[in-house]
C-alpha cells in the first residue's frame, strides 16, 4: 500500500535572539491510510509540535508534509484535532460546538441532514442526554467527549490527537480511550496521537513511534503493535506480547531516547517548547532501572 | 462592627445625617451664602414633587430636566459605543495598528471635556441652531469612547489560543470567526468598558450642558447660579449622582450576565 501521509524532513526551528532553536529535525515517519500511529516520547521533546505542523497550527520550519497526495499549508477540516483541553467555546452548547465545524464541512447539506450528523456523534460518544448543555455544565470527559465527537463529525481525512486524555483521571481516561478507539474502527481514520502514556499507546495503537529526546528531536524506534483489532482492554492485557513490549517501549524511554547531542550541534533552548533538563542531557543511563 | 436588623438601611441615614450636620454648621459658620438644607428642601420642593412639570424653557421639573440630559447622553453614548468598539477591535487584533494610533489615542484620552467642547462647537457652526447640540454630543462621544476602545482591545488580546485555534483548524471565514468567536470572546470585556464609558458619559454632560445652555440638568444647575438661587444647584448636584449611581448599578447587572456566558 502507497503512503497516505508523508512526513519528509520535517523540521522546527524557532529563531532566538541566541540563534537558533531546533525543537525538531529530520523527521521522516510514512503513515499508511487506516492506521493508528503513536507518537511517544518524553515531555517537551517536540512531539505536539510535530502533530501542530501536521494540524496547519504551527508553521513548518523545513521539509513537508504530504497529506493524500497534497502537499499541506496551513490550517483545515480535512484534519480533525482533539487539543490536551477540549477547547469548546463556552458560550455555545455541545449541539453547537460540534455543529460549527460540521456547518464548515457539508456545507452543501440539507438543515436536518447536518442535525442529524451533530446529534449522531454526540450521541455515539455517550452525550445524547446532555448534547445542549453549555461545557460549563458538563464534567471535563464529557467536554473530552464533545471533542472527540467534534473531531469526528467533520468526516476528516485525518485525526489528530493531542494528548486527549493528559487532563482526565484514569478511569474517565479507560472509558474515552474506548469510546475513541469504537469510533475510530468504524470510521477507519488515519489516526496520529500524541501521548506520554505507554499503555495508552499500546492499547491503541498499530505502530508506535518513539522520539528522541529534543532539542532536534527525530524518529528514534518504530515499534509494531499487532493485538487482533478489535481490541478489548482485558484482552489487550493478557497478549503474550504486552509486557514484553511495554518492557521494550519504557527501556527506550528512559535508556535509548536520552541520545547525547552531538558536539556540532549548536542547541539554544526556546522559550515555547522547554528543553530537557540538564540531567536528562548529560547523567549517563546508570539510574535507570 | 456587630451587623443588626435594618443595618443597610440605618448606617447609611447615619451618614446622611452627619453630612447634613457638617452643612447645617457650614452654613452657620463660614460660608454664608450656602443655603442651609431646610431652605434648599423648602426652594426644590416644587421641582421635586412635581418632576415633569413645564413652566417654561428653563423652569421645568427635575425629572423632565434629568430625561433631557438622559436623551443627549444615550445619543453621545450610543456614538461612542458605535465608534469605540471597533477601533478596540483593530487595536486588539493588529500591532500595526496599534502602532500607528495607540501614541495617538494615549495623548488624547487625558483631555477633558472642558476642552473639547469648544472645539466641537467650532466643528458645527455650519450647523447653526443645532451646534451647540452636535458640538455636546461630540464632546460626549470623544470622551467616553475610551474605555471602550481600551477594554475591547485588552479583550481581544486576551482571547485565549484555543479559541484561535478551534477557529483556525475550522477554517471560519473572517466573519464567522468575528461572531462565532472574537465577540463572544471579547462580551466581559466589551462590557466592563460600556460601563465605565456610561459613567464618564454623564460627567460629561453636566459640563456639556453648562457650556451650550442646552435645557438640561448641567444646563439648569449653570442657570440658577447665574440666577443666584443657589439651592437648585444643589438639587442638581444630588439628582446628577443618584442619576449616575442607577445608571452604574444597572451597567453592573448587564455585565454579570455576560460575566458567566
Amino acid at each position: 500500500m502507497s503512503n497516505y501521509v508523508e512526513l519528509s524532513n520535517l523540521a522546527k526551528i524557532y529563531p532566538t535572539p541566541k540563534g537558533e532553536a531546533v525543537i525538531v529535525k529530520n523527521f521522516n515517519l510514512n503513515i499508511q491510510k487506516g492506521e493508528f500511529i503513536t507518537l511517544i516520547g518524553h515531555s517537551g521533546c517536540g512531539k505536539s509540535t510535530v502533530l501542530s505542523m501536521l494540524a496547519g497550527l504551527s508553521e513548518i520550519s523545513d521539509g513537508g508534509i504530504i497529506l493524500a497526495g497534497k502537499e499541506l499549508s496551513g490550517a483545515g477540516p480535512d484534519r480533525g484535532v482533539v487539543f490536551q483541553s477540549p477547547s469548546l467555546l463556552p458560550w455555545m452548547t455541545a449541539f453547537e460546538n460540534v455543529m460549527l465545524g460540521v456547518e464548515q464541512v457539508f456545507f452543501t447539506a440539507s438543515k436536518q441532514e447536518r442535525r442529524e450528523i451533530v446529534e449522531y456523534y454526540l450521541t455515539v460518544v455517550g452525550l445524547g442526554e446532555a448534547m445542549h448543555k453549555k461545557p460549563a455544565e458538563l464534567s471535563q470527559g464529557m467536554r473530552q467527549r464533545v471533542g472527540i465527537a467534534r473531531a469526528f463529525a467533520l468526516k476528516p481525512k485525518m485525526l489528530l490527537l493531542d494528548e486527549p486524555f493528559g487532563m482526565l483521571d484514569s478511569l474517565t481516561r479507560y472509558e474515552l480511550q474506548q469510546v475513541l478507539i469504537e469510533l475510530w474502527r468504524k470510521n477507519k481514520i488515519t489516526a496520529l496521537m500524541v501521548t506520554h502514556d505507554v499503555d495508552e499507546a499500546l492499547f491503541l495503537s498499530d505502530r508506535i513511534v518513539c522520539m528522541t529526546d529534543g532539542p532536534a528531536a527525530e524518529v528514534g524506534e518504530i515499534m509494531e503493535v499487532n493485538f487482533p483489532r478489535p481490541r478489548e482492554r482485558k484482552a489487550v492485557l493478557e497478549h503474550p506480547d504486552y509486557y514484553p513490549l511495554r518492557e521494550q517501549l519504557i527501556e527506550f524511554l528512559e535508556v535509548r531516547a536520552h541520545r547525547k547531542p552531538l558536539a556540532s550541534e549548536k542547541i539554544i533552548p526556546a522559550q515555547k517548547t522547554p528543553p530537557p533538563t540538564q540531567t536528562n542531557l548529560v547523567k549517563p543511563v546508570l539510574d535507570t532501572v | 462592627m456587630k451587623s443588626f436588623k435594618l443595618d443597610w438601611l440605618v448606617l447609611p441615614l447615619i451618614g446622611v445625617a452627619a453630612v447634613l450636620v457638617l452643612w447645617q454648621i457650614s452654613c452657620a459658620s463660614w460660608a454664608k451664602d450656602l443655603p442651609t438644607p431646610e431652605k434648599t428642601w423648602q426652594v426644590s420642593k416644587p421641582y421635586i414633587v412635581e418632576p415633569f412639570a413645564k413652566r417654561g424653557e428653563m423652569d421645568q421639573g427635575i425629572l423632565r430636566f434629568t430625561w433631557y440630559s438622559l436623551i443627549l447622553v444615550a445619543k453621545g453614548y450610543a456614538l461612542a459605543l458605535i465608534i469605540g468598539t471597533p477601533i478596540g477591535f483593530f487595536l486588539g487584533l493588529s500591532k500595526t495598528f496599534t502602532k500607528i494610533f495607540d501614541p495617538l489615542i494615549q495623548v488624547l484620552r487625558p483631555v477633558s471635556p472642558l476642552a473639547w467642547l469648544p472645539l466641537g462647537l467650532v466643528l458645527f457652526t455650519s450647523a447653526g441652531k443645532n451646534a451647540s447640540e452636535l458640538g455636546a454630543l461630540f464632546t460626549i462621544a470623544i470622551c467616553s469612547m475610551w474605555p471602550t476602545v481600551m477594554n475591547t482591545a485588552v479583550g481581544v488580546r486576551a482571547i485565549p489560543q484555543d479559541y484561535l485555534n478551534v477557529a483556525k483548524v475550522l477554517k471560519l471565514s473572517r466573519t464567522k470567526t468575528l461572531f462565532k468567536v472574537l465577540i463572544p470572546a471579547t462580551l466581559p470585556y466589551m462590557f466592563t468598558g460600556f460601563r465605565l464609558s456610561l459613567g464618564i458619559a454623564w460627567l460629561v454632560i453636566v459640563a456639556a450642558e453648562m457650556l451650550t445652555g442646552q435645557p438640561g440638568v448641567g444646563g439648569f444647575l449653570w442657570q440658577e447660579y447665574n440666577s443666584l438661587i443657589y439651592e437648585h444647584i444643589i438639587l442638581c448636584i444630588v439628582t446628577i449622582g443618584v442619576v449616575g449611581f442607577i445608571l452604574d448599578r444597572l451597567m453592573s447587572v448587564v455585565e454579570k450576565k455576560f460575566k458567566t456566558a
